[in-house]
C-alpha cells in the first residue's frame, strides 16, 4: 500500500487547490492542506471559527505530534505559533497565565532564571502549551506530578458557536476535561494558567544506572519512585529477550552556583539517505550507547537540557529518518501482564527494525485529568520504526495485537495508522467526549480512528 | 539602557523587536491601533523583562492624531532616544492598480503619514542634538516591478525621503537609519505564494536591534543576502527589466 499510495498521494495534491504542504514530526503521512490559517492576536480566531466550513479546522502548534493527530488533510489548519504572549505571572505563587502558542522552551527561558520551571515536562521542549494540553502530555516525574493537564487550573477556548469560553474545575468543568487531553478538537486555547513549580537552579542530580532485565527494571523503578522525582530508562530494542538498558533518575539539585550556559546544538541539514540507517548501523549504535553510558553510571550533575531534552540538542533530528520518514509506537501495558512486554520486545528484537530510540518507563498511578488522556497505570514503551513500506506497517500490526490482547492503549499523539478497532480498545469511552468536539473541527486521526467525516 | 519609542507597534516585524529590547531591560513606549492588543504586548514585555512599557492607541495613518500622539511621547517618556517607525500596508497590488481610493491609502499609510510623524520627530531630535531615528521600508523600493509597484514606490519613497533625512540630521549627531527588509514571514505577507519560504521575524528582529546598538550601517538589509540580491536587480538595464514578470 505505501508504495502504490506515494504516487497515489502525488496524484491527490496535484488535483486539489493551491495547497501547503505541513508534514509532523515522523513526517509520514505526507499531507497537504487547503488553507493554513496564522492568526497573530486572539482577536483574529473567532472570525477564522465562524467563516469556515463544519469539520474543516484543527489548530496546529509546533508539529511535534508524530503521526497524523495534528494533521487535517485536504482541510484547513490554524497555525498558532504566533498566539505566543504570556499575559501574566504571579511572582509569589507561581502561576502562569500565557496564550496557546507559547513553547514550553520560552516558558523555560523566560522564567527559570527566575526559580521556575515546567510542572511537567515531555522529551522535547518545542511544543507550544496548546499542544501540551491537548496531548495531555506526561514526562519523567509521571509517577509524582501525573500528566501536564493536572497543573492547568483554567483555560480560556475559542469555540465556533459560543465565543470565548472560561473553563475550570468551578465552570464548565467537564469542557477542561475534554479539552485535556482532546487532540485539538473542542476549540482554539486562547490562553490557559498554568502552576509552575519553584526549583533552587538549572541542575539536575543525576544518578545513572546499568539493568540487564525486566525485573531488574521493575525493581529499580519502584525502588526509585518514592526517592527520586525523574526516572525513565532508555531500552536497547536490539537486546529482546535478553533486555538491557539504562535507567535515568534524578531530581531538582541545590543551586550550586555553578555557572550556566545554554548550548545551541547542530542542525540536521538535510534528509539522511535510508541505507544509512540499517540493523548493522543501529545495533552498533546501541551497542556505543550502552557502553558508554554503562561506564560512566553512579551520581552526576547535569544541566536540565542534557537531563530533559538530549534529542533536542540535534534540530531536526528527525531527519535521520530519511525522506520517507518514520513512525513511532508508544504503547502503555499493564502491570499483570509483563508477559506482554517481553513478547512485543522480543517481536521487535527478531524483526531488526527497531531503531536507536527505544524509552520504557513505569507511570505512575495517579488518574489523568482529561477524558482522553492516555497515560495511566502499567509499563509504557516508545520505539521508532523508520517507514520502509508494507514490512514496516505489518510489524507495527502485529505489535497492536499484543498491545490489545494485554489490555493497553496506544497513544494517538504518537500514532499515524493504528486500526478503528485498536482505537476503541484503547479509549472505550472516547463517544462520551463526542459532544464536546467543536463542529467546526475535525482532524485526519479522528476521521481515521472514528469514521467521523 | 534605551528609551524606545515603537510607532506600528503591533506589526508582525515590531513585535518580534521588542522582545528583543525588552530582554535587554529597555525602557519602551509603544504606538499601535488596538487597545486590546497593546495591553497584551504590555503584559508580556514586562514579564519579559522590559524595564517600563507604556501604550498609546492611535491610528498613524491620520495626521490629524500625530500632534497628540507625539506630546504623549514627549510626557510619558522624555529623553527617549530612539524612534522606530514599524508600520505599513501591503494591499493586494491588482487591487492598488484599480482603485485610486486603495491607491492613495496605500501612499498615505506607507508614505506621506510616515514622514509627517518623522518631520516631528526629527525637529525634536535636532534640537537635542541626539538620538536615533529607525524606519523600515522594504526591497520592494530598490526597483519598481510589475507585480508590486505601488507599495515599492511609497517604501521606496520613503527610503529617499529618509536619505535626506540622514544628510540634514548629521551635523546634529542624530543618526538615521533606513531598514530594508526582504521577504519576511508575518500577517502582511501571508497571502503571497512561497511565504512559508520567507525569513524567519525573529532573526530579522535581530539584525535590527543590532543595527539599532551600533553606529553603522546608514542602510540595513536584513536578511543580509538581500544587499548582495538589491544590488544585483539594480544593475540589470531597464530594457530588459521591463519584461521580467516578478
Amino acid at each position: 500500500m505505501p508504495g502504490q499510495s506515494a504516487t497515489a498521494l502525488r496524484k491527490q495534491t496535484a488535483a486539489l487547490p493551491p495547497t501547503t504542504q505541513i508534514l509532523s514530526w515522523g513526517r509520514y503521512p505526507k499531507t497537504a492542506h487547503a488553507k493554513v490559517h496564522r492568526p497573530a492576536w486572539n482577536d483574529q480566531v473567532p472570525e477564522i471559527l465562524q467563516t469556515a466550513a463544519p469539520d474543516s479546522l484543527l489548530p496546529y502548534g509546533l508539529g511535534r505530534s508524530y503521526g497524523d493527530s495534528c494533521l487535517n488533510a485536504g482541510r484547513e489548519l490554524i497555525d498558532c505559533k504566533r498566539l505566543n504572549r504570556i499575559l501574566g505571572f504571579d511572582e509569589l505563587s507561581g502561576m502562569l497565565r500565557c496564550e496557546g502558542g507559547v513553547s514550553l522552551s520560552d516558558i523555560i527561558d523566560v522564567f527559570l532564571p527566575k526559580g521556575w520551571f515546567l510542572p511537567v515536562t515531555p522529551g522535547t521542549r518545542f511544543v507550544t502549551v496548546g499542544g501540551a494540553i491537548a496531548n495531555d502530555v506526561h514526562g519523567k516525574n509521571h509517577h509524582c506530578a501525573g500528566t501536564f493537564g493536572s497543573h492547568v487550573r483554567q483555560i480560556a477556548l475559542h469555540r465556533s458557536s459560543d465565543g470565548l469560553v472560561a473553563c475550570s474545575s468551578n465552570e464548565n468543568a467537564d469542557m477542561l476535561r475534554a479539552t485535556i487531553g482532546g487532540l485539538g478538537l473542542t476549540g482554539v486555547i486562547a490562553w490557559a494558567d498554568i502552576q509552575l513549580k519553584r526549583v533552587a537552579g538549572p541542575w539536575i542530580d543525576a544518578d545513572l544506572v546499568p539493568f540487564q532485565s525486566l525485573s531488574s527494571f521493575l525493581d529499580l523503578s519502584r525502588e526509585s519512585d518514592g526517592r527520586f522525582e525523574y526516572t525513565v530508562a532508555w531500552l536497547d530494542c536490539f537486546s529482546g529477550k535478553n533486555l538491557r538498558g539504562i535507567f535515568f533518575r534524578g531530581n531538582h539539585a541545590a543551586n550550586s552556583g555553578k555557572e550556566f550556559h545554554s548550548k545551541r546544538g547542530p542542525k540536521m541539514p538535510f534528509a539522511l539517505p535510508a541505507w544509512m540507517l540499517n540493523r548493522y548501523s543501529v545495533k552498533a549504535f546501541n551497542n556505543t550507547y550502552y557502553r558508554l553510558h554503562a561506564r560512566k553510571t553512579g551520581a552526576t550533575v547535569l544541566p536540565y537540557d542534557s537531563f530533559f531534552y538530549p534529542l533536542d540538542s540535534i534540530r531536526q533530528w528527525n531527519l535521520l529518518y530519511g525522506k520517507r520518514g518514520f513512525l513511532q509506537y508508544q504503547c502503555v501495558i499493564p502491570e499483570t501482564n509483563l508477559a506482554a512486554v517481553v513478547e512485543l520486545l522480543d517481536r521487535i528484537a527478531r524483526s531488526g527494525m527497531g531503531s536507536f530510540l527505544g524509552v520504557l518507563k513505569q507511570f505512575g498511578s495517579a488518574p489523568s485529568a482529561g477524558m482522553l488522556s492516555f497515560p495511566r497505570p502499567g509499563l509504557t514503551i516508545a520505539l521508532d520504526f523508520a517507514m520502509r513500506g508494507e514490512r514496516t506497517l505489518q510489524l507495527m500490526q502485529s505489535l497492536d495485537e499484543i498491545v490489545k490482547q494485554s489490555g493497553g492503549a496506544l497513544y494517538p499523539a504518537k500514532d499515524a495508522r493504528m486500526s478503528p478497532a485498536l482505537f476503541e480498545a484503547s479509549f472505550p469511552r472516547w463517544r462520551s467526549f463526542v459532544p464536546y468536539i467543536d463542529p467546526k473541527m475535525s482532524s485526519s486521526f479522528w476521521r481515521r480512528v472514528t469514521g467521523a467525516h | 539602557m534605551k528609551k524606545i519609542v515603537i510607532l506600528g507597534a503591533t506589526s508582525g516585524i515590531a513585535v518580534e523587536v521588542e522582545r528583543v529590547l525588552a530582554r535587554q531591560g529597555n525602557e519602551l513606549l509603544l504606538v499601535g491601533r488596538s487597545v486590546q492588543r497593546l495591553a497584551e504586548l504590555q503584559a508580556d514585555l514586562l514579564i519579559r523583562g522590559a524595564k517600563s512599557v507604556a501604550t498609546y492607541a492611535a491610528d498613524l495613518a491620520s495626521i490629524q492624531q500625530h500632534a497628540v500622539v507625539f506630546d504623549f511621547v514627549r510626557r510619558i517618556l522624555p529623553g527617549y532616544d530612539t524612534v522606530l517607525l514599524a508600520y505599513g500596508s501591503m494591499r493586494d497590488q491588482k487591487e492598488s492598480e484599480t482603485s485610486v481610493d486603495v491607491l492613495l491609502d496605500e501612499l498615505q499609510v506607507n508614505f506621506v503619514s510616515a514622514t509627517a510623524i518623522l518631520t516631528l520627530v526629527a525637529a525634536d531630535l535636532e534640537q537635542r542634538r541626539t538620538g536615533c531615528i529607525a524606519a523600515i521600508t522594504s526591497v520592494a523600493g530598490d526597483r519598481g516591478r510589475r507585480s508590486n509597484y505601488i507599495y515599492g514606490s511609497a517604501k521606496g519613497a520613503l527610503s529617499l525621503f529618509l536619505q535626506g533625512l540622514r544628510s540634514r540630521l548629521h551635523p546634529a549627531g542624530v543618526r538615521v537609519i533606513t531598514i530594508k527588509p526582504g521577504p519576511v514571514q508575518t500577517s502582511m505577507t501571508d497571502p503571497m505564494p512561497n511565504s512559508a519560504r520567507f525569513a524567519d521575524p525573529e532573526q530579522v528582529a535581530r539584525d535590527i536591534v543590532r543595527a539599532l546598538e551600533r553606529r553603522s550601517p546608514d542602510v540595513l538589509y536584513t536578511p543580509r543576502i538581500w544587499r548582495y540580491i538589491m544590488s544585483g536587480v539594480r544593475q540589470i538595464p531597464e530594457t530588459i527589466f521591463k519584461r521580467l514578470s516578478f
